[in-house]
């Protein structure tokens, strides 16, 4: 541990669960955060104005992650208001279920750009900052599917999730000696709109016997993101109430 | 938008740069090559950052590929900055 520089904090997909409750948990540890967000204005309003209230810095920057330009635009809004970005949390996600006969190229596409390549554009315009502080901490969201296990109807994001883990392994080798860390959090069933009307099913095979909150990831995530963790680097972090176990 | 700077300017940059990385200050010349300094890879990404940074000069990996000692490293910045 060498102690963390000044410098600012993005998460993307952070108007809403997972990625809301991690912006203010890194909010809480100091970190002023760029609340990235793609369309619910309001949503991530809200987010901003929560950490505010608590005595937080924080930023709302729309755009589409999507979008290869996006990450740049990002990068620099939050770099001239707060300093460089020593944290990166890519959390923007997103779902297009269906059995692999039936998914479409647009659904696959869709799901890989914004969970797989989105992540690998975001990472790679803020390692060069990170390498020259010597500091730097990526935190991707993967999810136990795809990165630990199977789940029929889930073949475009499972892929997506595997290959971010995988990402995460490569560059965490890349950077280390630089200070920067990249690891992955995995978590399994977790109340969000996005698990919506899938909890029913899956619940009854976790240990836990319940759902995850998103405070729960957002708990490893800020671990992750800390100076303590400095050692802790290329790992995928399962938070799934013993799901995988 | 290129910052301006005189060659020698860039070169004791570079010098300065790659002592950071590790590199044998007495070593440092500019027909050295980096194997021989031991700067790798990730030592010309952050060279490449630096110059950025500094002078407003965006290194790309092609630009790189082929740059094998310290005065290619130099001549390279040095043609971007013109």
């Amino acid at each position: 541990m060498n102690g963390r520089p000044d410098g600012s904090a993005l998460v993307t997909g952070a108007s809403r669960g997972i990625g809301a409750a991690i912006a203010k948990a890194l909010a809480r540890e100091g970190w002023p955060v760029g609340v990235s967000y793609r369309s619910d204005d309001e949503a991530a309003n809200a987010v901003v104005e929560e950490i505010k209230a608590a005595g937080g810095r924080a930023t709302a920057l729309k755009g589409d992650v999507s979008d290869p330009e996006t990450a740049d635009v990002l990068f620099t809004a939050l770099e001239e208001e707060f300093g460089p970005v020593l944290v990166l949390v890519n959390n923007a996600g997103v779902r297009a279920d269906g059995l692999a006969p039936m998914i479409n190229d647009e659904d696959w596409d869709k799901v890989v750009d914004t969970n797989l390549s989105a992540a690998f554009r975001l990472t790679r315009r803020a390692l060069r900052p990170m390498i020259r502080n010597r500091y730097g901490r990526v935190v991707n969201i993967a999810s136990i599917v795809g990165a630990v296990r199977g789940n029929a109807g889930q073949a475009n994001y499972a892929a997506s999730k595997a290959g971010l883990v995988a990402m995460t392994r490569t560059v965490a080798a890349e950077v280390a000696r630089r200070g920067v860390t990249v690891n992955a959090v995995a978590p399994g069933l977790i109340e969000t709109d996005m698990t919506e009307g899938i909890a029913e099913n899956l619940l009854e095979h976790v240990p836990a016997q319940r759902a995850g909150t998103p405070d729960e990831v957002a708990e490893c995530v800020r671990f992750l993101a800390s100076d303590g963790a400095a050692y802790v680097n290329g790992i995928c972090l399962t938070v799934d109430g013993g799901l995988t176990a | 938008m290129a910052a301006t700077a005189t060659r020698e300017e860039v070169e004791s940059r570079v010098f300065s740069a790659l002592e950071e990385f590790g590199a044998e200050p007495d070593s440092i010349n500019p027909d050295a090559t980096f194997e021989s300094l031991d700067i790798d890879s990730l030592d010309l990404v952050e060279l490449a950052q630096i110059v950025e940074d500094e002078y407003g000069v965006q290194l790309k990996g092609e630009d790189m590929e082929g740059v094998k000692t310290v005065r290619q490293s130099v001549d390279l910045v040095v043609s971007k900055l013109g």
